[in-house]
């Protein structure tokens, strides 16, 4: 497998002139702009990583008169902050890729949806939004962004729990299909974009798509803000080519008593020291919304998992019962299994209800429940039992 | 308790009485008197014209729209696996000596509520708390001291 060495890159916090890019977007064609998306391999920095290219694509094919541009900046994957920084030093890159984005789209109109921990932001990024609207108005752009805040539910950065939230709603997702690029927010045509994903957007506009492609591997195009937090002497924010594996990075980030990262957040997937060397950071291997936890060997895995099914009892919307259920189950079961109330073999049982819950689960939270479950049960067993 | 006067009637204006306006409705509400009285959903709803099911039900589901009664100042700790893992419960236990409150509480000068949270994206400079919208980060039991005695003051 093609793999990377770890090489810190300047892509997203670079200093551009914001307004000779728009200017060149401007000048673009949607079709223009769509291509140089699908030419640099771009993939939603979310996490899911749907090509950024074909969402535009399919969003900008619909005949709808109104349609959409959404920013999802409602950041709650435990482990990750890199999109508030991107927002407080670079919120003209965020709002010039959605100017981009309505471009290739045939959009108007833009909604950032800001999770409620960050409300303390707002009034720098208004002043801030102000300033750009003047300069695409000034360049010929018909586009407005206004912002919504979340009121502190994780579920709301699913995508269509986000739209219903814009839309004054319970934080519910509904069923797909209908995707966004269909029928989105306000039942209208939808791109919706993470932050990162509109500043690389912006960035591919600035160089070329090639400039951007160069960086990475075959699965995993570009460069990826990385949130590093937990047993690390450097956390921090940074920018780094995508393809490097998690030994490498365990080199350059751990405190030399790294047992295990959690690559993604409570929704990830926990790599233990033994495989760190096979293990590449990106689509072909463990997939990231940039959330990368460092464990070393003083952390009882137990109490890392018991954290994680706390924050996804509480954070589940309740709608469907596989992941209603299943979350509370699967929390109690380990308290059981560690109390000795039954058999260690229990587990067994309780990683058959995450695979359950994988299938039958509505939407993307409860279906990743067992992510978290089954690589920290099947890697720490011990820690789980005694 | 307090009173909704006006306020909500101003909000409307503001934000308008579409569906979509319920939310900024009620974080205004919140912003201004830190959680919502059942008096202020009734209202909110009749601005609106829906029932105030559809209020409380929205209201409810989401963790900074708080229906109990909460003090002027909402401290919220965030409780995720880093903060946790860098003394969360040090912090907890210095503003529960301070204010005499457990978390759940509010003071009984209606001053502090002290509550947990899910992450509030602040890993990299654990532990952290969130007081209303203030974030507050790499914390001591000595510097959240500090702290919650500047808002005593206040």
């Amino acid at each position: 497998m093609e793999q990377k060495a770890l090489t810190k890159v300047g892509l997203i916090f670079e200093k551009i002139d914001p307004q000779e890019v728009l200017q060149k977007a401007y000048k673009m064609t949607s079709n223009e702009i769509i291509q140089a998306m699908l030419d640099s391999g771009l993939k939603g920095r979310g996490g899911a990583g749907f090509p950024t290219g074909l969402k535009w694509k399919y969003t900008a094919a619909e005949k709808e008169p109104d349609k959409y541009i959404v920013c999802n900046a409602d950041e709650g994957e435990p482990g990750t902050f890199k999109d508030r920084e991107i927002l407080e030093k670079v919120s003209v890159k965020v709002h010039g890729g959605m100017a981009i984005a309505g471009k290739a789209i045939g959009a108007k109109k833009g909604i950032v949806y800001l999770r409620g921990e960050y409300r303390y932001m707002l009034p720098q990024i208004m002043i801030e939004l102000s300033a750009f609207h003047k300069m695409i108005h000034d360049i010929g752009f018909d586009f407005n962004i206004e912002y919504r805040m979340g009121s502190g539910a994780y579920i709301c950065g699913e995508e269509s729990a986000l739209f219903e939230s814009i839309e004054g709603k319970r934080g519910e997702p509904r069923n797909k299909p209908p995707y966004p690029t269909v029928s989105g927010v306000f039942g209208k045509p939808t791109s919706i974009n993470n932050v990162e994903t509109l500043v690389s957007a912006m960035m591919i506009i600035n160089h070329d798509a090639q400039k951007f492609s160069q960086y990475g591997t075959k699965d995993s195009r570009g460069s990826k803000v990385f949130s590093v937090s937990g047993d690390t002497p450097t956390p921090g924010i940074f920018e780094l080519e995508l393809g490097m594996t998690v030994q490498q990075f365990v080199n350059e980030f751990g405190d030399g008593d790294t047992k295990a990262v959690q690559v993604g957040g409570a929704s990830g997937f926990c790599v233990p020291r033994k495989k760190f060397a096979e293990t590449i950071i990106g689509f072909e291997g463990v997939p990231t919304g940039g959330s990368m936890k460092l464990f070393n060997s003083s952390r009882s895995m137990y109490n890392v998992l018991h954290n994680y099914l706390d924050f996804f009892t509480e954070e589940s919307c309740g709608q469907c019962t596989p992941c209603r259920v299943g979350c509370q189950q699967l929390l109690k079961g380990i308290e059981k299994v560690k109390k000795h109330e039954v058999k260690s073999t229990y587990l067994t049982e309780l990683t058959k209800l995450a695979d359950s819950m994988k299938i039958a689960a509505k939407c993307g939270l409860g279906q990743s429940v067992g992510n978290a479950f089954k690589s920290i049960v099947g890697n720490f067993r011990e820690e789980i039992i005694y | 308790m307090y009173q909704v006067g006006n306020l909500v009637k101003e909000l409307s204006e503001k934000h308008g009485r579409q569906r979509e306006s319920l939310m900024p409705i009620l974080q205004d509400i919140v912003i201004k008197h830190s959680y919502l009285t059942d008096e202020a959903m009734v209202e909110v709803a009749k601005e609106l014209d829906i029932s105030a099911a559809e209020v409380y039900g929205t209201a409810s589901f989401y963790t900074f729209l708080d229906t109990q009664a909460r003090g002027k100042y909402v401290i919220r700790i965030c409780k995720t696996i880093t903060c946790s893992m860098k003394g969360k419960s040090d912090i907890i236990h210095t503003i529960e000596e301070m204010l005499r409150i457990r978390v759940g509480e509010t003071t009984a000068d209606n001053q502090f509520s002290l509550l947990e949270t899910n992450c509030i994206g602040w890993c990299h400079k654990a532990p952290a708390i969130l007081i209303n919208e203030m974030p507050y980060t790499e914390l001591t039991p000595e510097k959240v001291s500090e702290i919650i005695k500047d808002y005593m003051q206040k």
